[in-house]
């Protein structure tokens, strides 16, 4: 439709009836400012304005008023328009009015008439014809049918046609209107308007697609267009109740804000990434537990029916002590916490539960699951970045977006004064590169030796689990009894301790080196995260030993399990062979080692001792130490407070880094033990009141406060990497290591996934297993890395393609600016010229005027953007009527960086325009007129000092 | 928060939601926020009450601002010029900074002498704004014009001595911190 009618237009109307739509309802509110009224809606406006001119002579108009007045708005814009007489005087309205009225009679009649042939046999034929005709033309149909029923009802169809003069095109543009009127609501809170304008604009506009909205569908359609209508508000408001009960849902909302007002982002960061590893951690949780333990638990065999269920009888004694439970051994150790409980039957209960592929499954599952939202997370705050890469506008950046507006606490904000102010001088010497040189040698040196002895720390704590290990290993082979609490936790335990000192000794080190504190975050994040690493990986290396030495361990109890079923037979019932087994308490069962449950157990300990010494850190290090500083503070010789103890900081990186790392505990252990997502969901929920309370009560803000969101992704590519390198030996053990053959879900079975193939052949018909087994074919997995790796390499070079576009399109912005500004500043010259006292008088229009007006409008058009932001070409009717306007319909919406500057201003505008409106896209602004204040964009106020 | 919940008519609330970027529970929050500001005696009429500019710059969030008297300022919609806000201009406050923001809406209340566009004396104004009241903090003389001169090197695009609107959104617009740093947070 839209298209139809600018083609009618012509030339002259230069597409502003298009645009000018979307725009007059701006256009119009900006008029209430300016003493005009005009504060309604255009329709409302077109409205008003016929009945008060020509209300008398046109009686019929009253019965279907607004609609038509909408009609007579667009003739009107158009006649006006043709005669080149923006101005809109009354008189020449009402008269073109009436003749406007003419024409549409006598096109409507000429559609009569058509209609009208058609419909010589009767009305039903009559209606068949205009039944055909939508399909074709679409908006069409409701006109027509809007007419029909009116003839139907009414008595002659010519005096009809008078009083109902709707044709389609006003009809499609009365839907248009409406759509529009649909989109100003939506966009109404970009506006920089006031508020209570922005009321009243919606409450117009939401009044007139009410009015209207039930006018457009007629006929036919109507029920269905009244009920996509209905639907339509519907799915809105439920969209807006699902939104706010989304945003109630999200946990600790407040607690967050509270502390990102006393402590700035950066602190908040740490808690938003606690509460999103937590939603991560109850997703695993649900899936371990609702696939796994609770079936298992309902359905599976009950405790004490087989020997890998029950608790051995030479434990049995403490298996129920605290200490032992503590120990995650005993009786915890056979349940359904640990992997050797789950039986080896391939389904169980009545709902044939496939447990051993349902293990197997949520393993499997928790790993790609965590890779999927941790990839997506991290491609959701690369966008979010929206181009930070770019660093031409280093200062500029510093001095309009350095505040922490969410600082709300004035320690904190005197803080950030302080790091402005040195950000600023930093930048100024790094600008000046004025250091001076044995400066930078010794800055060189001091980094170096930093670097130095992180390395050493690194090199000891690794030598340090190491040996440690090792001793618990020869503890182990001696047996365990006979040694202390502390013999038995010492792996747990000293990896704690380093841990929790070595950050605060990197902490140390790094004050050497000098850095800006977001780079020296990176390097101390990286150090910590090597030193865990390197923990990490010591201990699964102790872990992948004592695996195999089970393994030696097990082949021998197979044997002696031999020997022993050959004398439990011998020993009772020599003579029968053939008889049933005999029963035998299940606990008197010999048994293999069971590596696995061991390696559960292992990964629990760790993790709940990691937990411990968290809390303990911040009970002792933050919370005792707040109160001792806070109440000791008045009997001391020194100042405690602002002197040597102080109070603690919070520690970003520390927390950060323990969060990813316990994260990654989680995804290697979580296969052998599926209670460790519970554990560390329960985990996560405390530490998140215990620290939120903890730093609340007894941290200070950091002296150096920054901003954190460039952090974020680092992160998250941290917590990527952590999980990689956490599935390689969960991966390894699965793919590699035979199972226990005396307990958990893949006992018998010589690898675990074989469970896989074991449900094709059973649960699948045998020409899947077929094609799967094809698929499975190295000839075709080969081609299809290929192609992955091909796809990979494509997608790289396009991006790095598009990179190159933008570099490119940079640069013509820039040179288009700098031509913009070139012929702006002459042509400001010239107006400057000629007009002395631009605020009180009216310059006259210059010819070129309307032509170079236009322009910028179509391109705007054109432009796939098309906002309104850079409508600095203004319909006539507003740019010669006001002397006063609103700037404020420039910065309305979001627009992409690249067409900004190219649009920046008009050069045509400097000419054309009385100076007084100019807006703020215009340089050239005439000096010494203190007194027009250019309201700022918004920022809706009117001109205020010069009432 | 149930309390206040009432007190705020239902349509005006799903009219602020469709007018502002806040949540309906930010809304609420702020109505609850607002009216503690006032007098008791006024609280049944919050919406049609001024709470005077010193009362809202106990706000903790705006009490730490350097910008505080210039939000105030541009916010106001009160006729008789004391800064005094209405419930409305509070939300548009609110609003204005708030998280959901497109980019460029808001400028920092950065033009000080409300000429339309950034010159050197603005730049230096915020410039201290940044810096505290701190003598020590304060940058001297050269290093501000150096600063200035700097700033403008960058964002000034068509040279003129000054940065416009179209100019400053260019920048702001590209800055990594701008979205987490433009909001008001109650």
């Amino acid at each position: 439709m839209p298209k139809h009618e600018k083609s009618t237009e012509g030339n002259d109307g230069s597409g502003d009836n298009e645009e000018g739509s979307a725009a007059e309802n701006e256009e119009n509110v900006k008029g209430t400012d300016k003493g005009r009224k005009r504060a309604t809606p255009r329709t409302a406006r077109g409205h008003g304005r016929g009945r008060a001119r020509h209300g008398d002579e046109e009686n019929e108009d009253d019965e279907d008023g607004t609609r038509r007045a909408g009609h007579h708005r667009h003739r009107n814009r158009r006649r006006g328009r043709a005669a080149g007489n923006e101005g809109s005087d009354s008189d020449a309205e009402a008269a073109k009015a009436r003749k406007n009225q003419a024409n549409q009679k006598s096109k409507e009649d000429d559609e009569e008439e058509e209609d009208g042939k058609g419909g010589k046999s009767g009305k039903g034929k009559n209606e068949k014809k205009v039944d055909k005709k939508p399909d074709k033309k679409g908006k069409k149909e409701k006109a027509n049918k809007k007419k029909k029923d009116k003839k139907k009802s009414g008595s002659g169809s010519d005096s009809d046609s008078e009083e109902e003069p709707i044709t389609e095109e006003e009809l499609a543009k009365l839907k248009e209107e409406v759509e529009e009127k649909k989109k100003l609501i939506a966009t109404l809170r970009n506006k920089p308007w006031k508020m209570k304008k922005k009321l009243s604009v919606l409450k117009e506009a939401q009044l007139f697609v009410e009015k209207f909205e039930g006018a457009l569908g007629k006929g036919k359609g109507k029920k269905f267009y009244a009920y996509k209508v209905m639907m339509t508000k519907k799915w809105m408001k439920f969209q807006r109740d699902f939104e706010n009960f989304k945003t109630a849902c999200i946990p600790w909302e407040m607690k967050i804000k509270e502390i990102e007002s006393h402590f700035g982002s950066s602190v908040a960061s740490y808690f938003i990434f606690l509460r999103w590893m937590y939603g991560i951690n109850m997703i695993l949780f649900g899936l371990t537990f609702g696939l796994v333990m609770v079936p298992e638990a309902l359905m599976g065999k009950p405790y004490g029916s087989l020997p890998r269920k029950t608790v051995p009888r030479a434990e049995e004694a403490t298996a129920m002590n605290f200490a032992t439970l503590w120990d995650f051994s005993g009786f915890a150790q056979y349940s359904v916490l640990f992997y050797g409980y789950y039986n080896n039957q391939r389904t169980i209960g009545w709902l044939k539960f496939r447990m051993p592929l349902s293990y197997f499954l949520v393993g499997v599952g928790t790993i790609g699951y965590s890779f999927m939202i941790v990839i997506r997370t991290m491609a959701r705050n690369a966008n979010d970045d929206g181009g930070g890469d770019d660093t031409s506008f280093n200062f500029s950046w510093k001095m309009f977006t350095s505040w922490d507006y969410l600082i709300g606490n004035p320690e904190t904000a005197d803080n950030k004064f302080a790091s402005i102010t040195t950000s600023f001088k930093e930048a100024i010497v790094e600008e000046q590169e004025s250091r001076k040189e044995e400066n930078i040698h010794l800055t060189r040196f001091l980094r170096v030796l930093a670097n130095f002895l992180a390395l050493c720390t690194l090199a000891g704590s690794g030598y340090l689990i190491f040996f440690v290990v090792r001793r618990s290993q020869k503890f182990a082979l001696e047996g365990l009894e006979n040694y202390g609490w502390w013999e038995r936790n010492e792996v747990n335990m000293v990896m704690s301790l380093l841990g929790m000192f070595c950050p605060t000794l990197f902490d140390v080190i790094s004050s050497l080196e000098n850095y800006h504190p977001r780079i020296a975050l990176r390097w101390q994040l990286g150090r910590i995260f090597a030193l865990f690493l390197g923990n990490l990986y010591t201990f699964i290396i102790a872990l992948m030993d004592e695996i195999n030495l089970k393994l030696e361990e097990e082949k021998i109890v197979k044997y002696n399990m031999t020997i022993w079923e050959a004398s439990l037979y011998n020993g009772t019932i020599p003579e029968n062979s053939t008889a049933p087994p005999i029963q035998v308490d299940p606990a008197d069962v010999p048994r293999g080692p069971c590596w696995e449950t061991m390696v559960g157990q292992e990964f629990v300990r760790l993790t709940v001792s990691d937990t411990m010494t968290t809390y303990i850190t911040i009970l002792i290090g933050d919370f005792l130490r707040a109160v001792f500083v806070r109440f000791f503070n008045y009997c001391w010789c020194w100042d405690l407070e602002y002197g040597f103890p102080s109070y603690s900081e919070f520690d970003i990186s520390g927390n950060v880094l323990g969060l990813i790392f316990n994260q990654g505990m989680i995804w290697m252990g979580s296969f052998y033990a599926p209670c460790l997502p519970a554990i560390n969901v329960f985990r996560l929920h405390t530490s998140m009141y215990l620290q939120c309370w903890a730093v609340m009560c007894c941290n200070v803000p950091q002296e150096r406060v920054f901003k954190a969101s460039r952090s974020n992704n680092f992160y998250m590519a941290m917590l990527l990497f952590i999980l990689f390198l956490s599935t390689l030996p969960a991966v390894y053990t699965i793919v590699s290591i035979p199972p226990s053959f005396d307990c958990g879900p893949f006992s018998g079975k010589t690898r675990m996934f074989e469970v896989i193939s074991e449900t094709l052949e059973h649960d699948f018909p045998s020409w899947f297993g077929k094609v799967f087994g094809y698929a499975s074919n190295p000839g075709l997995i080969l081609p299809f890395i290929l192609l992955m790796v091909l796809s990979i390499y494509y997608l790289n070079a396009t991006s790095k393609s598009y990179k190159e576009a933008n570099l490119e399109l940079k640069k013509k912005l820039q040179s288009q600016a700098e031509e913009n500004k070139r012929r702006n500043k002459q042509k400001a010259q010239k107006s400057n010229e000629q007009e002395e006292n631009p605020f009180e008088t009216e310059p006259p229009k210059p010819k070129g005027g309307k032509q170079d007006e236009s322009t910028p409008n179509q391109d705007n058009k054109k432009g796939q953007d098309g906002n309104e932001s850079k409508k600095t070409g203004q319909p006539q009717e507003a740019s010669s009527s006001q002397v006063l306007q609103h700037p404020s319909l420039a910065p309305s919406s979001h627009y992409p960086p690249q067409s900004q500057a190219g649009n920046l201003p008009p050069p045509s505008i400097a000419v054309t325009r009385p100076p007084g409106p100019r807006r703020y896209g215009m340089p050239g602004y005439p000096p010494g007129n203190p007194c027009f204040p250019g309201p700022q964009p918004g920022m809706p106020r009117g001109p205020h000092n010069c009432r | 928060m149930g309390g206040s919940a009432s007190l705020l008519p239902r349509d005006a609330l799903g009219e602020y939601q469709e007018l502002t970027f806040l949540s309906k529970q930010e809304i609420l929050l702020a109505y609850k926020r607002f009216s503690e500001l006032l007098p008791k005696q006024e609280r049944e009429n919050a919406c049609s009450a001024r709470v005077p500019k010193s009362h809202i710059l106990t706000l903790p969030e705006l009490r730490a601002n350097p910008f505080q008297h210039r939000i105030c300022h541009v916010f106001s919609t009160s006729e008789a010029g004391d800064n005094s806000m209405s419930f409305e201009d509070f939300l548009a406050m609110l609003s204005g900074v708030s998280v959901a923001l497109p980019k460029g809406t808001f400028p920092v209340p950065t033009d000080f002498d409300d000429d339309g566009t950034l010159d050197r004396k603005d730049l230096e104004q915020l410039v201290n704004c940044l810096t505290g009241q701190g003598e020590e903090s304060r940058l001297s003389r050269a290093e501000m014009e150096q600063l200035i001169q700097n700033i403008l090197e960058e964002s000034d695009i068509n040279k003129d001595g000054t940065i416009n609107l179209s100019e400053f959104q260019h920048v702001v617009s590209r800055s990594p911190d701008f979205a987490s740093s433009f909001k008001i947070v109650l």
